[in-house]
């Protein structure tokens, strides 16, 4: 019905030893689109946003972006997963934002964004090193280029961190929870850039607890229980007029 | 260095304004910080003792100083101990190259590598390495011949064992496989100590396997390595002595055969543990230096080095004796400032 997604997600399952944490979930994103995902935890929402990338391997179902399936290749009537190297290769296309910001501690802010445009894109140094200058200067951190990311706030890691995921110029950002190891003074300077990335029509999958951030940015709010997409829409809709029982629950506990 | 107890008189001011006259003058008050008697009395008896050792070791003539002195710099010592080292270097650099090896191994998803890993681990570590060694010397005996070729099918090049291992490859080898087996582990803990996380950002950012490992998870692995490899190292100088059983001429070997010939035993044994402690003493500093290296990013301020320290000290002393001589001269002038009106 639309033109093709930049993100397609088809009848994917995964399950952990005998729990199954997705249940054949389909959600396609248009490029520049925002999608937040709300859910309870243990919902399979982190599951989802992993099985993106290829942080998770797959039961059933794929994933394409811009049209190429990740993590497998078809052959014949089978997916064969990728090797290494080809996953590795097709994640450059992916940025991802962990809840824990996972920068490298032995590493400088600036060497963080730096490492991976030259260690997996084979960037030249210099240039890589310019446009991380850029990224840390558009993310509010250029005094802080040369700091080890341990003197940094959790705010300014987290920024960094984002800094590092835009370094290779991804088709589309993933956030874990980005705000939620963060103290609550600190949330609203990571909001903003993300804000900010979102006006900048970068295509984004979020996972949050941040309602207002999803009733402000957000083109579309999934909501995610047991392994199951139970309702999407834009944000007005999903969250103020929820039609499915177990949403509402979900948004009076934590509105 | 503002922080010191002048200072802080200034700022003291005591609790409750009722009394504020006495109070004020509390506040005008030195601060002595506490004595510790007891502290002193055992630093001094610590020194005497000391001062007792050091006077038994420099008088009683059976230590034999001027033997000592005459064999430390000799010049069979001297290349004894350069087969010392270059038994310890082969030891480490084989035995930590190897031991990565097994710990990745141990670490790997398949099960027959990390069973392999194990059982080279097993092996190495529960028998005494005296025993290896002397296995590697004979290893003649048991193969004549070693063969390069084809596995159970034909050979292209073949030696004898005897001309392919001699005794220091022999001791190298058997060193290095020893030492390897403790390596792995210590590679393996420092491998475990960093956080899964950190490998994870690494493959979704799609940096490349090898440059993960070299990149992202050694320099953090390091942290806890270099303490125990140091250990290992410092461990390893002086392990090397039991290949005197091969007659190999390194340190205790060459240091024996000319007591044995000369009958100045106490001294020569001497003449070994001055080399001995020389050589862990550079190796302590080298260690020192190499784990500050390492501490970048992890710690909030690298801790000083000892010249740092120094140099922070007297800069410390010097600070106070300004401080003391403005103080005496602003007391002086408010001496005579209220003597003159």
């Amino acid at each position: 019905m639309t033109t093709t997604a930049m993100v397609e997600i088809k009848g994917i399952h995964k399950s952990f030893g005998p729990v199954d944490v997705l249940r054949g979930v389909d959600l396609r994103v248009r490029a520049g689109e925002v999608v937040v995902i709300l859910g309870p935890s243990g919902s399979g929402k982190s599951t989802l946003l992993r099985s993106i990338n290829h942080l998770e391997r797959l039961n059933r179902g794929y994933v394409r972006i811009d049209g190429e399936l990740i993590g497998y290749r078809r052959s014949g009537g089978r997916l064969r997963e990728l090797k290494e190297r080809e996953v590795l290769r097709q994640r450059t296309h992916i940025g991802f934002v962990f809840q824990n910001f996972n920068l490298f501690p032995h590493l400088t802010a600036l060497e963080n964004v730096v490492e991976a445009p030259v260690a997996a894109q084979r960037k030249p140094r210099r240039e890589a090193t310019e446009k991380a200058l850029l990224l840390l200067e558009r993310v509010g951190l250029s005094d802080k280029a040369n700091a080890y990311p341990r003197r940094l706030s959790g705010g300014q890691q987290q920024r960094v961190a984002i800094a590092r995921a835009l370094a290779l110029e991804p088709k589309v950002v993933l956030f874990d929870e980005p705000t939620s190891a963060l103290d609550p003074e600190l949330v609203g300077e990571v909001l903003d850039v993300m804000r900010d990335l979102a006006l900048r029509g970068t295509t984004m999958i979020v996972v949050t607890h941040e309602i207002g951030f999803a009733r402000e940015v957000a083109d579309t709010v999934v909501f995610v229980d047991d392994g199951l997409i139970v309702e999407q829409g834009p944000p007005a809709q999903v969250l103020d007029h929820p039609r499915h029982e177990r949403t509402k629950a979900f948004l009076a506990k934590v509105l | 260095m503002t922080v010191d107890g002048k200072p802080a008189t200034r700022g003291f001011s005591p609790i409750g304004t009722a009394d504020a006259e006495p109070g004020s003058e509390v506040a005008s008050l030195r601060v002595v910080p506490a004595r510790h008697p007891w502290r002193w009395v055992a630093s001094g008896v610590t020194v005497v003792l000391l001062a007792m050792a050091l006077h038994a070791l420099v008088t009683n003539p059976a230590w034999e100083w001027h033997v000592v002195s005459q064999y430390l710099f000799y010049e069979t010592i001297l290349r004894a101990v350069g087969v010392t080292l270059q038994l310890t270097a082969l030891g480490i650099l084989i035995g930590f190259a190897l031991g990565t090896v097994l710990a990745l191994m141990r670490l790997s998803p398949s099960p027959l590598l990390q069973a392999f890993a194990w059982g080279y681990v097993w092996l190495f570590r529960s028998v005494p390495l005296i025993l290896q060694l002397l296995f590697w010397f004979n290893l003649a005996l048991l193969y004549d011949r070693i063969s390069l070729g084809i596995p159970f099918g034909p050979s292209f090049w073949e030696f004898r064992t005897q001309d392919l291992v001699g005794p220091l490859t022999a001791a190298a080898l058997g060193l290095a496989l020893h030492q390897a087996a403790y390596c792995a582990e210590i590679v393996r803990a420092g491998f475990l100590s960093v956080d899964q996380g950190q490998l994870e950002a690494a493959a979704a950012l799609g940096i490349p396997r090898r440059r993960q490992i070299r990149r992202i998870l050694l320099p953090q692995a390091m942290r806890t390595i270099i303490p125990t490899a140091g250990n290992e190292i410092i461990g390893l100088v002086k392990g090397t002595s039991v290949v005197y059983i091969m007659a190999i001429p390194e340190l205790f070997y060459q240091v024996q055969v000319i007591y044995a010939r000369n009958g100045r035993v106490i001294a020569l044994l001497l003449v070994a543990a001055i080399w001995y402690l020389l050589l862990t003493t550079v190796l302590s500093i080298a260690q020192f230096y190499v784990e500050r290296y390492y501490a970048r990013g992890a710690v909030r301020m690298l801790p000083p080095t000892p010249w740092q320290r120094v140099r922070a000290a007297a800069a410390q002393l010097d600070a106070e004796r300004r401080r003391r001589r403005s103080d005496r001269q602003r007391l002086d002038a408010e001496l005579t400032g209220k003597e003159a009106p």
